[in-house]
């Protein structure tokens, strides 16, 4: 067994083992989190594989991006985890059902295909990392449609804007920054001239 | 990527840039300005239109490939893309007196509207399936956000989540088929593909080509995935409604063409099946429930249905005689529906939508123009002769004709009589029938000169027709 296999093997164990917890713990905020940890162990098979940028991406992405924000909706929404489990007997012969028939399809793939008739990966060159390589197809021979992706999310943030944004209401209160910095002592302070009797009767008083 | 790459694909990034440009412009617009917004779209558009006959000089009938074979230019583009143009400036001309009573978000509809004419610019040149299925995102998510404009409408928002729902199934579809394309002929490119296919047929190819004519039908909205059109029309703003019933129709026939002429026409005999039952169960139920209907958007939604099964006669055949059938079809369908939805733009200024077909009622004594201009529109679209819906009609049908399919033939004629009843009802109810309000009807000037040339071009492109048809005819 060399090196390689058995970093491999590790990982793999860690991602299967945290992907079973991800679904067995009852807490679901240890769950997002075991979910981080198949991510980052996935991650490292990707590594292994020399697919660097694959494996940046998905820690970036991922686990940077999208767990931070599963993490944020679980912690907001406080969900019973009780409620949830209540349905576990029921739901189980459904899912043992479609569990099998995806094993099935799997062993089916790998029986009639045979495991090692898979394709490899195309075997890496010397032209440089892999995320150069990528950088410069995408730049060169996938310009074109790069640059549509890049105006169709330039639409999903205008659509996104569009359907949120109420505009400002007339009613509505707000600060003005440049009137708050130009007003004067004058508009804010009125001094008022009293006559100084009430307070000479009150000495009189007190005498 | 070289400079004549980017020459080949300028009138995009003229459309782009401005549409950038209107979109920072309109930030700073104070509210009682945004008449400026649509006029600087309208100039776009026109500017667009002088940039793609301008440089086109040299030879238009070659055919130019960009962008690492992404990018295709020949006619069928050109055409496509200037008639979006001119339609799309007359919607923006239809639609600017809409948005201000109904206090729609103008800057973000012509915005929207902008992005959605780039999706359809690049679906008409998508050389590969990549392109392809961008650009029907381009034009998809813009729909969606447009439908949903007005967002205290339940109906409208209803109708956009359903879209959107049914909007992303059909994308998914289409990729999925898209992907067992690639996964068969591992190349994304639509030529490479047709080189491949025509070594041979192979199972997984036609799955494949399953998903992608379905992906192409929901675009279309034929016969049986259709159930969104009738919602979405009737629950869209009517100056929604008008676009997405005439750029996208555009974009879905050259995305047709695209991908199953260009790059499975190998396939025919598969993909020529499915079509024929698209198309007949269209034309029938099209034409059958649009005779139930007493909303005028909805009527008009089902005669989509129908118009787009009689385009998919000519494209069912498979012959270039049929493509430029079809494709003078998708052109005339789209300026009709324009027209069509013009109208019901210009009734509904006082604030309610004027979608019951009562609202018609006695339409000439209100205002003969208005009246006439519809009578045409309403002609056409039954196809009756020297209006260009017939010669439409009468294309696809010879087309359909040559290729043998007799029982086809006599179907669509006999449905386009049947139709022609839900149009010609709307002629009678707007000359013999006693108007319910005197409303007086407010035309801008603007309005009333687009309203003329799309009303009357129903009549021109019937009588000279043969320029248009020779323009299709030269595209294949």
């Amino acid at each position: 067994m060399t090196i390689i296999e058995l970093v491999f093997y590790l990982f793999s164990t860690v991602l299967t083992l945290s992907a079973l917890a991800v679904i067995t713990v009852r807490n679901s905020v240890y769950a997002a989190l075991f979910l981080v940890l198949a991510f980052f162990s996935s991650a490292a098979i990707w590594m292994l594989l020399e697919a660097e940028f694959l494996a940046i991406t998905l820690v970036l992405v991922y686990v940077g991006a999208v767990m931070v924000l599963f993490l944020f909706v679980v912690m907001m929404l406080d969900i019973n985890s009780e409620r949830v489990r209540e349905g576990f007997a029921r739901y189980l012969p459904v899912g043992i059902i479609v569990a099998l028939i995806m094993a099935g399809e799997l062993m089916f793939v790998i029986w009639t295909k045979g495991a090692e008739k898979l394709p490899l990966l195309p075997g890496q060159t010397d032209a440089g990392s892999n995320t150069a390589m990528l950088g410069e197809r995408l730049y060169t021979a996938y310009l074109y449609p790069f640059e549509i992706a890049a105006v169709i999310l330039l639409v999903g943030i205008v659509a996104a804007i569009a359907l949120t944004h109420l505009g400002r209401k007339p009613q509505a209160r707000y600060q003005d920054p440049s009137r708050q910095v130009s007003t004067r002592r004058e508009d804010r302070v009125r001094i008022v001239s009293m006559p100084s009797v009430v307070a000479d009767q009150q000495e009189e008083d007190e005498a | 990527m070289t400079a004549v790459d980017l020459m080949l694909a300028l009138p995009e990034l003229f459309i782009l840039f401005m549409t950038c440009v209107i979109m920072l412009v309109g930030l700073w617009l104070p509210r009682d300005r945004q008449g400026l917004i649509s006029f600087m779209s309208v100039m776009t558009l026109v500017f667009a239109a002088i940039i793609l006959l301008g440089w086109d000089d040299s030879n238009p009938s070659a055919v130019d490939y960009a962008f690492n074979a992404a990018f295709v230019r020949d006619q069928m583009a050109d055409v496509l893309k200037l008639t979006a143009f001119i339609l799309l400036g007359a919607i923006f001309i239809y639609a600017r007196q809409y948005l201000r009573v109904f206090k729609m978000a103008i800057l973000e509809y012509h915005v929207l509207s902008l992005f959605m004419l780039l999706g359809a610019m690049v679906l008409i040149s998508s050389a590969s399936m990549l392109t392809v299925y961008l650009g029907l995102e381009l034009i998809a998510l813009p729909s969606y956000a447009l439908v949903a404009l007005r967002r205290d409408d339940k109906r409208a928002t209803e109708a956009a989540m359903k879209y959107f729902v049914l909007g992303s199934l059909a994308s998914g579809l289409l990729l999925y088929g898209l992907s067992m394309i690639y996964g068969v002929t591992g190349t994304l490119s639509l030529a490479q593909v047709a080189n491949i296919t025509s070594m041979g047929n192979n199972t997984v190819l036609v799955l494949g080509l399953i998903f992608v004519v379905i992906g192409i039908a929901f675009k279309l909205g034929v016969v049986p995935l259709h159930m969104w059109i009738p919602d979405v029309y009737e629950g869209a703003p009517a100056a929604v409604t008008i676009l997405i019933s005439s750029v996208p129709k555009l974009a879905a026939f050259a995305m047709a063409i695209r991908l199953l002429s260009d790059g499975m026409g190998n396939m025919q005999e598969h993909w020529m099946s499915m079509l024929v039952v698209l198309a007949t169960l269209s034309i029938v139920l099209g034409n059958l429930v649009a005779i139930a209907q007493s909303n005028i958007k909805r009527m008009l939604a089902y005669s989509t249905i129908a118009h787009m099964g009689f385009m998919l006669l000519g494209l069912l055949t498979g012959t270039d005689q049929g493509f430029s059938a079809s494709m003078f079809y998708a052109i005339v369908y789209a300026i009709m529906s324009a027209g069509a939805f013009a109208v019901i733009i210009l009734l509904s200024q006082h604030g309610v939508e004027a979608e019951n077909l009562d609202d018609y009622k006695g339409l000439n004594k209100r205002s003969p123009w208005l009246a006439l201009m519809m009578l045409m529109l309403m002609f056409s679209l039954a196809g009756v002769p020297v209006f260009a819906g017939f010669f439409a009609k009468w294309l696809v049908i010879q087309a359909v004709l040559d290729a043998g399919m007799v029982w086809l033939a006599v179907l669509a004629v006999v449905f386009s009589v049947i139709g022609a009843f839900y149009y010609l009802r709307v002629v009678k109810l707007m000359y013999f029938d006693e108007p319910d309000s005197d409303e007086a009807i407010i035309v801008p000037a603007d309005f009333r000169a687009a309203l003329t040339l799309n009303g009357s071009a129903q009549l021109l492109l019937g009588i000279f027709a043969n320029i248009l048809i020779a323009l299709c005819v030269a595209s294949f």
